[in-house]
């Protein structure tokens, strides 16, 4: 809301020791915040006088445009008294007429530098100005020409056409659309600043009473529609232009003068906050009568759209059919014209709620809905109206018509009962009972009782409803910066869950295996799921989709980390960083067949049964960890060579994670995207499937923009957090000396190394302690489509020396097993 | 190897005279002093203490003589290579030393080389941040509540006082799932988890909930379609605004340096009633002097969050009884807190995932 200060000084006095910028600090204290204050001549220094125009010299130009050759009188602005020698483009003044005049070392809007410049033949001192070039409006047919009686030539400008005016804009909550009007401000003025008096209500005023010769009004729904007032004017002059002072202070409050009838309903609605629609008289047919509207009915509103109504909306309709949707926006067929004679002002009440919904619906903003859906005075309809048509013939000409109708009545505002000592209690200040009645009857509240008060509001508080709110009011007015700092003592709590230490810990483990982490949105679409080119029934192609997502690229939320991680690496790469290990660890959302979430009631706690159905509603949404690495694992320098990243860096992503948990991943050969065919690993937790991780499908890698070999991982971390071990046991071991026999074992390259390491384990019985493939051979040494695995095997017992032969039989039977299970022959 | 020759005279055995033995010895001891390294050594000691070194040879003989003079034959020598086997480990010991000292020199390297073999990682700036404002409320005793990002429709504004009718859901730009009339949105704060540690939990209750949360924002400098909030709630007896303006006194004081405090000013939040706006005190400039300040622009202090006592009605539907309990709620925006904190004027470089951002703060904040 913006309007300037001398607009809220027309309805109250403030003293004159008080700076605007005390008036705002106290305004937003109080709950007026201060967006900011402008001033529409800040950007304009330099000398702007009044010039009255002597002589005009028509020069048609070659261009096929005509100049005015012009001399202006300045009076001594110019530091001689001479006329001053002015070109100017625009044919709307005459000589006689006061004009604006900038004269050279003056600057407007923009930085344009005036100075005494050769044009057209001419040297031309200065410029006539017109409304935009001052950043007045939009206006550009010709320049400013001030009323005769405006000034004399020389005299500063600026307070002509409210160029110092400071304009303050207030940013308003949703709470009080009072304040929406200089009514609402000027109010809060006087109950906020110290000193302020005088409060002049703009909305208080005599109004001629209700008679049947009226336009006919019925309202058939009371409820949507609790009062309607209707009053005409005759003999109205379209053509009348809107008085300086309206359109000022129109366009300082951000709102463009359109015409008179218009401007003075958006003024009144300014001045009072009570929304106001114009109609065409003549076009009206019959009796207004409103209603609910039924659904499918059409309306063309006054922004030219076509609409389709809902049996919601509430509409105001006549002979012919629907005409506006009520408090929301007009009609197109009796929208106000320049031919408009007969105006008919209507002021009504609508329910506030129903507003909202219509606005809603059908996306339709604007400053009569925005103070509707918010809630309105319903008590100065007639005060609004009898304003209008007094401004409306004023400045318009023509009669106010005697016929004046009033259908219906405003609503009564609730009891409120609130324990005297509410307010103290909430805010821990010392507020009395006395000074907290004093706080209320300042806001406009009827306040009875002592102990519990039973507390009335203004009708233009439609807002305070509970207790609460009129605890806000005290609480607000006493003071917040009054209030306290008192540390609240909280009960001995646990600290972090154990979840969330895992969480952390599993953070710094990825950091310290060189990995960064990088944080990135979760929505997803088809492009992406095609680029890791998952097959058509991968249950990762079934997302949960936004009805209103940002990008038609990514309508849904993703179920899988990977296709983000891939493009933040191709990302990195294209700038330059060429070796990227990245990961992130963050929810994915994994749809089910659901019933609907229940809208539950707000007037009690929900049960068990109704919250577990709220819960039921939802999507899965594991935690994941995606890693993605592409590049060097190790760099290379004086040292020698760096070493690629590999399947293995991805597999051991998981597997440093895995440890920090405390837990025994495994790994299996498995084939699923986004990963090379050959080069995945499923890791699994005993039999549970915990994720994937390798080398990339060569395709995905291009079509992520990565070289060919990068490497992902992607596990549940949800799983791996429910079986981290807890409670580590301390471990025990032997001082015995060790014996280490090594085995090579050839076996066909299906063959995993891990069935060959198990089969080994178990054949070595309880004297293993440890074992470790340390070699991979392929070649001709051991044959086509062989492979040779070679393993470190090191006995000990715990209770003494091992014998001779021992370790080399329990060796001997671990060959066996291996050669049993997987065909493996010792070399 | 002859064995001892009986028909010797003693006196004729020349290696056992007194002179012969002094002439080994010294000879034996020149040669040992002679050695220039290890190498060397090893050869001298073969020549004069090994198993045919001229004093061994001699020692065999001792066998041949009368017990008379074989006792002085046997100390002679016996003095002879005692001698020499000290002077062969001194000067072994020395050679070492030399050798060691020599190595030493010749294996120096250039420390200064670069050492980065292997790859650094980090973690996200915002994660730090949030871990440290966790950190901070674990500290005073609170604990962490956390929820699921994917809500309820009705716990994301039904159950905080935001009906279907609110004016104040327009507020909120919401990101809405298929089907509608499911009821599931983006959660747009992470006020639900306050929702639900209050269905969940009997008072007293002490919790912060940060996380991540959603609006339909065009990406922008200073929006995103996801950001990250942190949200405390407080349900106790005799529960009041001063309580609140301590705690976030004290998380100010805590994130921002020593003396910063926050002030309120009246707002709305269907949430809460009393609302307010907090401002935390600019820690650059502590609003003095603050005009040429540019973390706040000349205002002293800093938008932070907003704030207030927690409407009964939100109680009633989460089942606390409003009667005899009262609660404070906050909430600021964590990604906020880093830019100013950080003096971070764009927040896209959060969710860009260029490694070199997250790589500047290593994993302290
Ligand atoms: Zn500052």
């Amino acid at each position: 809301m913006k309007t300037p200060l001398s607009w809220i000084t027309e309805y109250v006095d403030v003293p004159d020791h008080v700076s605007t910028d005390e008036l705002t600090a106290r305004l937003t204290l109080t709950g007026l915040k201060l967006e900011g204050i402008h001033s529409p001549g800040a950007a304009i220094t330099g000398p702007l006088v009044v010039g009255r125009v002597l002589t005009m010299e028509p020069e048609p130009q070659k261009n096929g445009k005509t100049i005015n050759w012009c001399t202006v009188d300045v009076a001594d602005a110019n530091g001689t008294g001479e006329p001053q020698g002015i070109v100017c483009g625009a044919h709307n003044f005459a000589p006689g007429d006061l004009v604006v005049v900038v004269l050279p070392g003056g600057v407007l809007p923009g930085g344009f530098e005036i100075s005494a410049r050769k044009t057209y033949g001419h040297v031309s001192s200065g410029m006539i100005c017109s409304a935009a070039e001052l950043g007045l409006g939009d206006d550009h047919d010709g320049i400013i020409v001030l009323p005769a009686d405006a000034g004399k030539p020389g005299e500063d400008v600026r307070p002509l056409l409210g160029l110092d005016e400071e304009i303050i804009e207030f940013e308003i909550n949703p709470d009080r659309a009072y304040a929406l009007s200089l009514r609402g401000i000027a109010r809060e003025v006087l109950v906020s600043v110290d000193g302020a008096s005088g409060f002049r209500d703009p909305a208080l005023r005599d109004t001629p009473a209700a008679n049947d010769q009226g336009h006919p009004v019925v309202v058939e729904d009371p409820t949507g529609c609790p009062v309607f007032v209707a009053r005409t004017v005759t003999g109205f002059d379209p053509t009348s232009p809107t008085p300086d002072f309206i359109a000022q202070r129109l366009t300082a409050a951000g709102m463009r003068p359109i015409s008179l009838a218009v401007d003075v309903t958006n003024y009144v609605m300014l001045e009072t906050g009570r929304p106001i629609h114009g109609y065409d008289a003549d076009a009206l047919q019959g009796p207004i009568v409103v209603r609910r509207a039924r659904a499918g009915e059409r309306l063309t509103t006054l922004d030219g759209t076509a609409r389709t109504l809902s049996d919601e909306d509430l509409v105001v309709t006549d002979d012919s059919g629907i005409i506006g949707l009520g408090g929301v926006m007009g009609g197109e067929s009796t929208e106000m014209s320049a031919t408009t004679t007969r105006v008919l002002v209507e002021a009504a009440h609508w329910d506030a709620t129903s507003m909202f919904r219509t606005g809603r619906r059908h996306k339709i903003t604007s400053e009569a809905g925005k103070r509707n859906e918010r809630g309105v005075d319903a008590t100065i309809c007639e005060a609004a109206a009898d304003r209008v048509v007094e401004l409306l013939t004023t400045y318009g000409g023509g009669q106010v018509d005697p016929g004046v109708t009033v259908v219906g009545t405003p609503p009564q505002m609730p009891t409120i009962t609130v324990a005297g000592d509410r307010a103290a209690r909430v805010s821990g200040l010392d507020i009395s009972e006395e000074r907290a009645v004093e706080a209320l009857r300042a806001v406009g509240c009827e306040v009875t009782g002592t102990g519990t008060l039973e507390v009335t509001p203004p009708p233009w508080r439609p807002d305070l409803t509970d207790p609460q709110d009129t605890t806000e009011e005290v609480i607000r007015l006493v003071g917040y910066d009054t209030i306290p700092s008192v540390l609240p003592k909280a009960p001995g709590g646990r600290g972090l869950t154990r979840t969330q230490l895992l969480r952390r810990r599993i953070g710094r483990t990825m950091a310290g295996a060189g990995y960064v982490e990088v944080v990135t949105f979760p929505f997803v679409g088809d492009h992406d799921l095609d680029a890791l080119g998952l097959p058509a029934d991968d249950p990762r192609r079934t997302t949960l989709r936004l009805s209103n997502p940002l990008s038609s690229e990514a309508p849904g939320m993703t179920t899988t980390l990977l296709p983000a991680l891939l493009r933040t690496a191709g990302k990195n790469v294209g700038l330059g960083t060429t070796s990227v290990a990245i990961f992130e660890a963050a929810p994915v959302t994994l749809p089910r067949a659901t019933e609907p979430a229940p809208i539950l009631p707000v007037d009690r706690r929900p049960t068990d049964a109704e919250l577990d159905a709220l819960t039921k509603a939802l999507p899965d949404q594991p935690l994941h960890l995606g890693v993605v690495a592409t590049g060097e694992a190790e760099a290379a320098g004086w040292w020698g060579d760096g070493r690629a990243v590999s399947w293995s860096d991805a597999v051991d992503a998981v597997q440093v994670v895995a440890e920090a948990l405390g837990l025994d991943l495994t790994s299996r050969p498995a084939d699923t995207a986004p990963w090379h065919p050959g080069r995945c690993a499923a890791l699994l937790l005993g039999d549970v499937l915990v994720g994937h991780a390798g080398e990339l499908h060569p395709r995905v890698c291009a079509a992520f923009g990565l070289p060919p070999r990068s490497v992902a991982a992607e596990v549940d971390l949800d799983v791996m957090l429910e079986h981290a071990v807890h409670l580590r046991p301390s471990p025990t071991f032997s001082s015995y000396p060790v014996a280490k026999e090594d085995v090579a074992l050839v076996v066909d390259e299906t063959v995993a190394a891990a069935d060959v390491e198990a089969a080994l384990r178990e054949g070595a019985g309880p004297l293993l302690e440890s074992i470790r493939l340390f070699d991979v051979y392929t070649g001709e040494q051991v044959g086509e489509g062989k492979k040779s695995l070679a393993f470190a095997l090191r006995f000990r017992a715990p209770d003494r020396t091992l014998k001779e032969g021992e370790s080399s039989a329990a060796r001997d039977a671990a060959v066996r097993v291996a050669a049993e299970r997987t065909g493996a022959v010792q070399r | 190897m002859s064995g001892p020759n009986t028909e010797y005279d003693p006196v004729q055995v020349t290696p056992l005279d007194a002179d012969q033995v002094e002439a080994m010895r010294e000879a034996a001891v020149a040669a040992i002093a002679a050695a220039s390294d290890l190498e060397s050594l090893k050869a001298v000691r073969l020549e004069h203490v090994g198993d045919r070194s001229p004093l061994a040879l001699a020692n065999r003989e001792i066998g041949a003589l009368p017990p008379q003079a074989r006792k002085d034959a046997g100390q002679r020598i016996g003095q002879a290579r005692g001698a020499v086997n000290k002077a062969l480990a001194e000067r072994q010991v020395q050679l070492e030393a030399e050798h060691e000292e020599r190595m030493l020199v010749e294996e120096t390297v250039d420390v200064t080389l670069p050492t980065d073999r292997a790859r650094r990682g980090s973690r996200h700036p915002i994660t730090l941040q949030s871990e440290l404002i966790a950190d901070i409320f674990v500290a005073m005793g609170w604990e962490i509540a956390e929820g699921p990002v994917v809500e309820a429709e009705w716990l994301n504004f039904d159950a905080l006082n935001l009906g279907p009718d609110h004016p104040a859901r327009t507020m909120q730009d919401t990101f809405w799932t298929e089907p509608a009339d499911h009821h599931v949105v983006l959660r747009t704060q992470t006020s639900p988890v306050q929702a639900r540690t209050m269905l969940t939990r009997t008072p007293p209750i002490y919790v912060a909930c940060p996380g991540r949360v959603f609006r339909t924002d065009e990406y922008d400098a200073t929006h995103s379609p996801m950001f990250h909030q942190v949200e405390g709630l407080v349900v106790d007896e005799g529960i009041t605004m001063a309580h609140l303006k301590g705690s976030l006194d004290h998380l100010a004081s805590q994130l921002f340096g020593d003396g910063i405090d926050t002030r309120f000013r009246p707002s709305y939040f269907p949430f809460t009633e009393p609302s307010a706006e907090v401002d935390v005190r600019c820690f650059v400039c502590r609003g003095v002097d603050s005009d040429s300040c540019r973390t706040c622009r000349g205002e002293g202090w800093i938008e932070w969050g907003g704030c207030g006592v927690v409407n009964p009605r939100v109680l009633v539907a989460c089942g606390v009884d409003p009667e005899t309990y009262s609660g404070f709620a906050f909430g600021m925006g964590i990604d906020r807190s880093f830019m100013f904190r950080h003096n971070l004027e764009d927040l896209r470089p959060l969710f860009e995932g260029d490694v070199r951002f997250s790589s500047a703060f290593g994993s302290e904040i």
